[in-house]
């Protein structure tokens, strides 16, 4: 092979197809960790907003303790830790469920923004509608709480895409370990790594212009 | 659990001095980054554009891996330490986010501070320095608390190029002891503590930066 060539375009397009493979499989790792980041989010947001300090003060502490430490280790616990109380998760699993709960403590944050933003008339009238606290948040708040963080959801979604390979460290093949993987197998590390941060960089400014669109479609008129 | 101690330690001084040497490097690159881009030069919008693009749109560790396995072979041939490819690594990634930040805060200084300062006849670079960015670092302090944090976290990464970080360490550890809840539950603990220091010292500065600034705006 010639190694003064900057990239070989022939090798590029040869590991291309596992490439493409793993950049679907980091997708739809961050599709369902983002689902479960979004439930996780609104619960925790609306735990820490509860009268009762019983609910409020952990949530906080579990919110502020998740975001100020880094999600390796948090990984790490899960892949590592949890199976001696029992609970053993595959490396998919894990990883999945790791970088959702980091998710899910940064969208608490900004559900919780959400909401505070809604006027108290609303709640005041729904309730003076006599409206179950149900169809209060479902109909009144929600709605009026999610169309302005939107943007900042759509930020967490890139985010935590660009967080995926993270997950390599408990053997996740996502993006980056299948680059790496390729690089160790042909020695050649310039073409899988570089093209593996094209996708990234591709994927991301795409989701970007794809929050944007949304961002658009559901701003009031 | 006194002997895991002094491994950890050791691993959270290089943590706190990558954190410090990165950050270092990252508010120049974003001051830099920032000030290129309102430039009246095209050509250093575009590269400041590009540079805050590139690196906010690929991820830390992609960025970290490239500088620590694409960058020694044959077409560039720049070997770096592990300590080196860290620094630059986390420096150049959260620069490009603090570009944004720095940006959003010298726009938030208002136009008339910037008008008196001509007015007075102060040379550009005073009225940059002097008046103009004391202002947008005390608007950017929050942002860049944040940032912080994130950088904080994301040298846990650089375990991962092997170097003796508190996340390596940790890992070290568990490996020879097998005790893993306890030590990744100290690690976590270490990191969250340091985050705490973080918010104080900037709260801190915080308050440095706002003295003789009038409490009711005008």
């Amino acid at each position: 092979m010639n190694g003064a060539t900057l990239f070989d375009t022939q090798f590029a397009l040869q590991i291309m197809p596992a490439l493409l493979r793993a950049a679907v499989y980091t997708v739809g790792i961050t599709i369902a960790g983002f689902a479960l980041a979004l439930v996780g989010g609104l619960v925790l947001a609306l735990l820490r907003r509860s009268r009762s300090r019983l609910l409020s003060w952990p949530a906080t502490g579990v919110i502020e303790f998740v975001r100020s430490t880094p999600l390796l280790i948090q990984l790490y616990f899960l892949f590592y830790v949890m199976p001696e109380f029992g609970l053993t998760l595959s490396a998919l699993a894990a990883g999945t469920l790791g970088i959702a709960l980091h998710y899910a403590c940064y969208v608490a944050e900004v559900v919780r923004a959400g909401l505070n933003a809604v006027p108290r008339g609303q709640w005041e009238a729904a309730s003076a509608l006599s409206m179950s606290p149900w169809d209060v948040y479902r109909n009144i708040v929600l709605p009026q709480a999610i169309r302005p963080i939107v943007p900042a959801l759509g930020n967490y979604l890139v985010a935590m895409f660009k967080d995926t390979p993270v997950l390599s460290a408990i053997t996740v093949v996502e993006l980056m370990l299948q680059a790496k993987n390729i690089g160790s197998q042909s020695f050649r590390y310039v073409e899988p790594i570089t093209l593996a941060g094209l996708f990234f960089l591709i994927i991301s400014i795409f989701v970007s212009l794809l929050v944007r669109k949304l961002e658009a479609r559901l701003r009031l008129p | 659990m006194t002997e895991l101690f002094p491994l950890l330690l050791e691993g959270t001084l290089v943590t706190i001095r990558i954190t410090c040497l990165a950050a270092l490097l990252a508010a120049a690159l974003a001051l830099l980054a920032a000030t290129a881009k309102m430039s009246t030069l095209r050509a250093l919008r575009w590269i400041a554009n590009i540079y805050i693009e590139l690196f906010r749109g690929t991820s830390l560790m992609v960025q970290l891996f490239w500088l620590f396995f694409v960058l020694p072979l044959p077409p560039f041939n720049v070997s770096l330490t592990p300590y080196t490819v860290a620094v630059l690594g986390l420096g150049l990634n959260i620069g490009a986010y603090g570009a944004e930040v720095m940006r959003g805060a010298l726009l938030s200084v208002p136009r008339g501070q910037i008008e008196a300062a001509i007015a007075l006849s102060m040379a550009p670079l005073d009225r940059f320095f002097g008046i103009v960015l004391p202002q947008a670092l005390a608007n950017a302090i929050g942002p860049a608390t944040n940032l912080l944090i994130e950088l904080l976290k994301g040298s846990s990464l650089v375990s991962l190029i092997t170097l003796a970080d508190l996340t390596f360490r940790a890992n070290q550890l568990v490996e020879t002891t097998f005790r893993s809840a306890e030590i990744f539950s100290i690690a976590l603990v270490i990191y969250f503590v340091l985050a705490q220091a973080i918010n104080l010292s900037m709260h801190l500065l915080e308050r440095r930066l706002n003295r003789g600034v009038m409490k009711v705006s005008v």
